[in-house]
């Protein structure tokens, strides 16, 4: 766990906040003692999130919010700045996966629901949170890519495109606002131990020991190690790291 | 926040620069360290800024170009601590700046017995320990220049891409040992190294600053604040991996 002073009393607004990052990254902010806006389309499980937040003694609130929708984004980070008169850290995080299947197997309607989410959310994202950083002089933003945001992987080419992306919003943002005091980084993880990674494997135990003994470490990657790694970047002990990927994956993309 | 408390650390080029910064970083969290050097008065004045703030370290008179040299270092952590958790393979030298077909071939062969061969004879001597006790990590110092090209650095350049392929093989080799090796690569950074470059090639130096998108130098802290954390249990699954630390350049 990393633990450090300067995240506490930061207004931290986490998307996808409901369930596996997004979840850990929240309530591990919380644990710093920032303040947590919990944003998840599904207001079951973000409620929850906020909820375990409160009851460890932190601050929370959740905001349903569907990233793909420029109003919603637009209202999150008004929701924010109301409830708690800023917005300093920013984790785009909520993503989906699309259905396992070929290029040529795969639905138009699939590929866009992929994309506004993966990758339109991010931008949208940064889109409104950035002008009330702007304003009060300074922030930082990490967005969730993936492993195969820098590497190919067949059979998931929305989920593979939409994860470059991601790292091209990175690099191009960051290059954008360093000035005004905004930093903008990316975690890369690769497979890690989600509700996501049970749907892609279908509860077949073969495909996930096959899928796991593919990885150089031999298992997954725990939420809570890519919430650590957030933490970090989004920390002032991060100053000097802007534009950066940070590859979370036990070396699998070195291979 | 102590992450490292009793934490064992080896930094090489600790008696400057950024291997100063680390030294003191590891100190800060609560480990002991090895701080070697082959400057003997760089290394002892390390020495003396950890134990002013209150830490414990020891000092080893270490050329990470010379076998013998860098085993005798190794040794000396184990001999005072009896083991060695964290390496940062960090001494390194910037070289002449030249064009391509100007460069000497003395420089050329400094340069990667410094940068290249001192952080394999470091790795290969620390990892066996590292083996013994049943785990470790490792940071090795690249640059940008070990990501992209990097004109009339050609050596440096190769030395630093060179120490980002090494720690990637290792990453790999290592990965079930519980040993992670990862890299980190600062930007242009306000270092003695830095410094004395400015005095030699003022004009470069100049060109240097305005690569960086962030709008200014950075700090040996900034550098040793990753170097740390790469070194800390939050890092535990991030392997192979070179980090940018640069402001932006790599972006």
């Amino acid at each position: 766990m990393f633990e450090d002073a300067t995240l506490a009393d930061k207004v931290t607004l986490v998307t996808g906040a409901g369930s596996g990052i997004g979840r850990a990254s929240a309530l591990a902010f919380a644990q710093a003692r920032a303040k947590v806006v919990a944003c998840d389309v599904d207001c079951k499980s973000g409620l929850e999130t906020a909820r375990l937040i409160r009851d460890a003694g932190g601050e929370a609130l959740f905001v349903q919010a569907d990233v793909s929708k420029s109003s919603d984004v637009e209202e999150m980070v008004r929701l924010t700045v109301a409830e708690f008169g800023r917005l300093d850290v920013a984790h785009n995080n909520a993503g989906v996966e699309p259905a396992n299947a070929s290029i040529l197997d795969s639905s138009e309607e699939d590929w866009d629901r992929v994309v506004d989410i993966n990758l339109k959310g991010v931008w949208l994202s940064m889109k409104h949170e950035i002008p009330a950083m702007l304003e009060q002089g300074g922030g930082s933003i990490v967005n969730t890519s993936s492993t195969v945001g820098q590497l190919g992987q067949s059979n998931m080419a929305a989920y593979v495109a939409s994860k470059h992306g991601v790292i091209g919003l990175t690099r191009a943002v960051a290059l954008e606002f360093v000035d005004a005091g905004i930093r903008v980084n990316a975690v890369c993880p690769a497979v890690v131990a989600t509700s996501m990674f049970e749907r892609f494997t279908r509860g077949d135990d073969d495909a996930a020991s096959t899928l796991i003994s593919s990885l150089p470490m031999k298992r997954l990657i725990q939420p809570q190690e890519v919430a650590d790694s957030v933490l970090w970047l989004s920390s002032d002990k991060a100053a000097y790291l802007n534009g950066h990927a940070l590859v979370i994956d036990g070396g699998l993309s070195i291979q | 926040m102590n992450s490292l408390d009793g934490k064992i650390a080896f930094v090489t080029g600790g008696g400057s620069g950024i291997g100063r910064a680390a030294a003191l970083a590891f100190a800060g969290r609560g480990a002991k360290l090895v701080v070697a050097d082959v400057d003997i008065e760089g290394g002892q004045e390390t020495l003396r800024l950890i134990e002013l703030s209150g830490g414990e370290a020891v000092f080893a008179a270490c050329d990470v170009g010379e076998a013998a040299s860098v085993e005798a270092a190794i040794d000396r952590c184990v001999e005072v601590y009896g083991r060695m958790d964290c390496a940062f393979n960090n001494a390194g030298i910037l070289g002449d700046m030249s064009l391509m077909a100007d460069g000497t071939e003395e420089n050329f062969d400094r340069i990667m017995r410094v940068n290249l061969k001192g952080v394999w004879l470091s790795m290969k001597y620390e990892i066996p320990q590292m083996l013994r006790q049943g785990g470790g990590v490792i940071v090795n110092t690249a640059s940008n220049a070990g990501m992209t090209g990097t004109p009339e650095l050609a050596a440096y350049s190769a030395t630093k891409g060179g120490v980002v392929q090494l720690t990637r093989s290792a990453a790999l080799e290592y990965a079930r040992s519980n040993i992670r090796i990862n890299a980190v690569c600062p930007g242009l950074i306000s270092t003695p190294m830095v410094a004395q470059q400015a005095i030699d090639y003022p004009d470069a130096v100049a060109n240097f600053t305005e690569l960086e998108p962030i709008g200014r130098m950075g700090r040996p802290e900034e550098i040793a604040e990753a170097v740390v954390w790469l070194c800390s249990d939050a890092a535990s699954f991030v392997t192979g991996h070179p980090m940018a630390v640069d402001g932006g350049i790599l972006a």
